[in-house]
């Protein structure tokens, strides 16, 4: 797109027509713990089959943000909608739509990579008969197929990380969450879980938002939401915020955007 | 991408999502179980020193008049067991909210809590774990116990069975309400200190509320207001065959209060929403 607009602002549409109503829309969220303000005015929305990324620095917000789309934290101010369920009124409907990947491990060590999915899917209120065909059939797809009944406990980091998208999955969700997903894996791990990812986008039109400070995760057709301290910098697809950030390159934009407000906006 | 929006089910849940989430979480709850062995040893070996080698010290230093239910002279032992089962619930309930800190500070609780069940429904399904893994340490024990003659009537084995769950409910959901008011697991050796020990000492579990009485009058009154006592009551009169209609009642309501606390405590607009950023937060 070569629009001129500053900000893309999205379709709002009361009745939602399932082309046009974002995979997730956030909606002048914020957020404070205490005095302390995690997150300022927040909006954005995510496209059913696009990658998302949310650049941002440790502290950003990207976590307390993520605990709102999944409801762990109530909502204070403003309004997140997974494809037009509000998370606050309709919960069940909008967590159903929603896969999410939290950034500590969140598997059960002592308990087996099948048990794992079916405890998962029995979350979901998934059949007992079904779960045990998706996670065969996820587990397969991960290449861990073989390691279906041994512990969790066993595997590498790069083969829980893949066992945690492939839970996330398990109940066919539209939206699916991830929370610097490759922190902590060697080179390859991280290809592999990037390139699984992608997949998914591509193949299934899954809508992907995607929380990292790696500049070299995002690509050239990514959208990208770039946090700093709270509040949201800039957004759009990333040939866009590049070239509005007069820089060359994701990690000069980022640099130019944050740089400019890292000492002010800080505060208490 | 044909119906990404809605799906084809009416929005809601069906009573077999439901059943099919509760048999997941009990049975998660119970392969963890199972596969901590220690846990459950320690289960039992905790009441079992106290059955073998405390009761039998103080066997002879305090006597035990007929009091209901027991019909005839019993022995101190028998008299201690169904506060050593309330106990082993006790510790159950306790060491279930210690997970569940635990859980919270792994990010293994967001697991549960992403589910899109409702969040109370959740919390429920989770105490009845808890409370199914209690029953089995509970009847481990009184096996073990009954080659110590601690041999109630057959049919005690059966009417035990409800007031257990009820108790087992009860001191769940006292445990969960504490949980949630615990920020890191280091808090956790002042709960043993301020709720275990206060409770089971000051309880009906290790000598008849009238011996109390007569030692002191407070500590009596005590006793009587703790929810403890009437759980210990409520399972020795069940293991004879009698309800306990004052206990039950207490048990019951305390049951209703403690769980509308944990699931209030548990929500998210109030509850974990106050207490900002968890561990690793970013």
């Amino acid at each position: 797109m070569t629009s001129p607009a500053p900000i893309a602002e999205p379709q709002e549409m009361p009745s939602p027509d399932p082309a046009t109503v974002p995979a997730l829309s956030i909606d002048g969220v914020s957020h404070s713990y205490g005095p302390r303000r995690a997150l300022i005015d927040v909006s954005f929305n995510v496209q059913p089959a696009s990658f998302t990324a949310l650049l941002g620095l440790n502290g950003a917000g990207k976590s307390t943000l993520f605990s709102l789309i999944t409801r762990l934290f109530g909502i204070q101010t403003g309004h997140v909608g997974i494809f037009g369920n509000d998370i606050g009124q309709n919960p069940g409907e909008a967590l159903r739509l929603l896969g999410v990947v939290f950034q500590p491990r969140t598997l059960d060590l002592d308990l087996s990579l099948k048990q794992n999915l079916l405890y998962h899917a029995a979350l979901h209120g998934i059949s007992r008969r079904d779960a045990r065909a998706r996670a065969a059939e996820l587990l397969d797809r991960i290449g861990l197929a073989d390691r279906a009944g041994s512990k969790v406990r066993d595997l590498s980091g790069g083969q829980m990380r893949r066992l945690e998208i492939a839970r996330a999955l398990l109940h066919r969700p539209r939206l699916l969450l991830l929370d610097e997903p490759t922190v902590g894996l060697d080179v390859k791990a991280r290809a592999d879980i990037i390139s699984h990812v992608r997949q998914l986008v591509t193949e299934q039109g899954i809508g992907v938002l995607w929380a990292t400070h790696l500049f070299d995760e995002i690509m050239a057709g990514d959208d990208l939401v770039v946090l700093h301290q709270g509040k949201v910098l800039a957004q759009g697809p990333m040939s866009r915020v590049i070239a509005e950030a007069g820089a060359q390159d994701v990690n000069t934009a980022f640099m130019r955007l944050t740089g400019a407000q890292t000492m002010p906006g800080g505060g208490a | 991408m044909s119906s990404i929006t809605t799906r084809d089910a009416p929005p809601g849940f069906s009573a077999s999502e439901y059943m099919t989430c509760l048999t997941g979480i009990v049975w998660r709850e119970g392969l963890r179980f199972l596969h901590q062995r220690e846990r459950f040893v320690s289960a039992l070996v905790r009441p079992l020193v106290w059955l073998f080698i405390f009761a039998a010290g103080f066997r002879q230093v305090l006597g035990i008049s007929i009091i209901p239910p027991y019909e005839t002279y019993i022995l101190y032992e028998v008299f201690i067991a169904p506060g050593l089962m309330a106990m082993i619930q006790l510790f159950n309930g306790m060491q279930s909210s210690l997970s569940m800190v635990y859980d919270r500070e792994m990010g293994n609780m967001r697991t549960l809590l992403v589910s899109p069940l409702p969040r109370g429904f959740l919390l429920f399904c989770k105490l009845l774990a808890g409370t199914a893994v209690s029953l089995l340490q509970v009847y481990a024990f009184l096996l073990i116990a009954w080659f110590w003659d601690i041999t109630p009537p057959p049919i005690g084995y059966l009417t035990v069975l409800p007031a257990l769950i009820l108790s087992g409910l009860m001191l769940g959901s006292l445990g969960m309400l504490i949980s949630s008011g615990i920020k890191q697991l280091e808090s956790f050796a002042g709960v043993m200190n301020f709720v275990i020990f206060p409770m089971f000492f000051a309880s009906s579990a290790l000598y008849p509320l009238w011996r109390v009485q007569e030692g002191s009058p407070y500590l009596y009154y005590v006793c009587q207001a703790n929810p403890f006592t009437h759980a210990v009551e409520l399972i020795r009169f069940a293991l004879y065959g009698q309800i306990n209609w004052i206990s039950l009642a207490v048990v019951a309501g305390c049951t209703i209060v403690f769980m509308i606390g944990a699931i209030y405590a548990y929500d998210p607009s109030r509850g974990l929403a106050r207490r900002g950023p968890a561990g690793g937060e970013g």
